[in-house]
């Protein structure tokens, strides 16, 4: 069982996997995401990011953050890559080349997971290889300004479906990548919040010991397009989970388990408040759509209630 | 020429410098600055595991330190915030537990440093 007093030994120092003097926006729960991720593994281990947030403001030329081997790769093929490396990990380590274990961490934002690397992830994923793909989900395309992606919320506004006179924000509920990735068969899918270290912690060391291609979404409050205090990254996560709209659970093996069932169910107002995405939902005229909101969050979370009860394997 | 080698005998790997951006000082862009109080800590880690610019040092201590209460702390402990790195997001403040922590004003922060 580890403790936090164990994580910030393998996270704090100038030798840990990641350091200091990268450029994210103050508050900016990526850092915190990465770090404890990448204290995770025993092993050492090969980093393929896809372009993000993550990649930009950790290797401005001519710095870089990383210590752990490290590769930049377009918005569309970081699990591709992955495979590849994979594949050669193992051609070498079959020719005796190679003696050490390592573990292989694909890294992406939401745009680059849910969006455009997408058919890249679920071949890497059909395929078996065996690597970690790491989700850090801000929703939406934030470090380019806020557009729309496919795990932006319904209700919420962005420059590519701004909230206005026609228009409450993006219409469609979020994809459900969790559930996408647990129907390649694949022996470890989780969701994870940023403000959950040791949630956080113990589901990247499944992961990265999971004999097979694991997914590891995590949601990362975005500062800067969200437009909240950055001291409040943590509570906004907190809250996410507190509220249902983003459930702590995991499938291993195909078997539905949730972490934390919030015993006081916030209403979902809770969490959309203060974020200059949701603020036209709390204009006169526009209760409905919060109500609705608060309808598909409550089916969603019965669904998985279900699902957890019934034991129905995926 | 050299002689031509086929892949399978070409050196594996190549190595680049690592974590250069140590040498890149993100605590100028600082508004507010955490300023912690060492006998109200309860050492909890919380702060570190949430700092996104891993600014907080952790070192394991035999012998330990007083912290809340003068409680003796062992193990992990924590020490004062690198504000060579710290952004002043204030997060450590906000979530601290102990409520040790407190985000001043850097002008205010560095006028009581200089005082004699």
């Amino acid at each position: 069982m580890p403790t936090l007093q164990e994580i910030a030994l393998k996270t704090a120092g100038v030798d840990a996997r990641i350091v200091s003097g990268h450029r994210m926006c103050a508050g900016c729960g990526i850092g915190a995401v990465i770090k404890n991720v990448l204290a995770a593994s025993d092993k050492p281990v090969i980093v393929l990011n896809a372009t993000g947030c993550l990649e930009v403001v950790t290797t401005i030329y001519p710095f870089t953050a990383w210590n752990t081997p490290w590769m930049h790769l377009t918005f569309e093929n970081a699990a591709a890559v992955a495979a590849g490396v994979e594949s050669a990990y193992k051609s070498l380590k079959r020719r005796g080349r190679i003696e050490s274990d390592i573990n292989i961490l694909a890294v992406g934002g939401d745009g680059g997971t849910y969006d455009i690397g997408f058919q890249a992830l679920s071949g890497a994923l059909e395929r078996k290889h065996n690597f970690m793909y790491l989700v850090y989900d801000n929703e939406g395309y934030m470090n380019t300004g806020n557009q729309r992606s496919g795990a932006t919320p319904f209700g919420a506004s962005t420059t590519t479906v701004p909230a206005g006179k026609f228009s409450f924000g993006k219409p469609q509920w979020r994809k459900n990548l969790v559930e996408i990735a647990a129907a390649h068969r694949i022996p470890y899918v989780g969701q994870a919040a940023v403000h959950n270290t040791l949630d956080l912690y113990k589901k990247a060391q499944k992961g990265f010991n999971a004999d097979g291609p694991a997914v590891l979404a995590v949601l990362q409050p975005c500062t800067t397009n969200w437009s909240f205090d950055p001291a409040l990254t943590m509570q906004y996560s907190k809250l996410a989970v507190e509220t249902n709209f983003w459930p702590l659970y995991e499938i291993e093996s195909g078997v539905v388990h949730i972490n934390t069932k919030p015993s006081n169910r916030k209403p979902i107002e809770e969490f959309l408040k203060g974020q200059s995405r949701f603020k036209h939902l709390f204009r006169a005229g526009n209760e409905h759509i919060i109500a609705e909101m608060q309808k598909m969050i409550d089916d969603e979370w019965a669904r998985l209630l279900k699902i957890e009860e019934s034991g129905i394997q995926f | 020429m050299s002689e031509r080698k086929t892949w399978q005998e070409v050196e594996l790997g190549v190595e680049l410098p690592a974590a250069t951006s140590l040498g890149y000082k993100t605590g100028g862009w600082r508004v507010l600055r955490p300023v912690w109080n060492a006998s109200e800590c309860i050492h909890c880690m919380i702060c570190v595991g949430y700092c996104p610019d891993m600014a907080i040092p952790v070192v394991k201590s035999e012998e330990g330190v007083t912290g809340k209460g003068g409680r003796v702390f062992k193990g992990a402990v924590r020490l004062e915030t690198n504000l060579n790195y710290c952004k002043g997001c204030g997060i450590c403040a906000h979530e601290c537990p102990s409520k040790c922590l407190s985000m001043v004003r850097e002008e205010e922060a560095e006028q009581a440093s200089c005082k004699l």
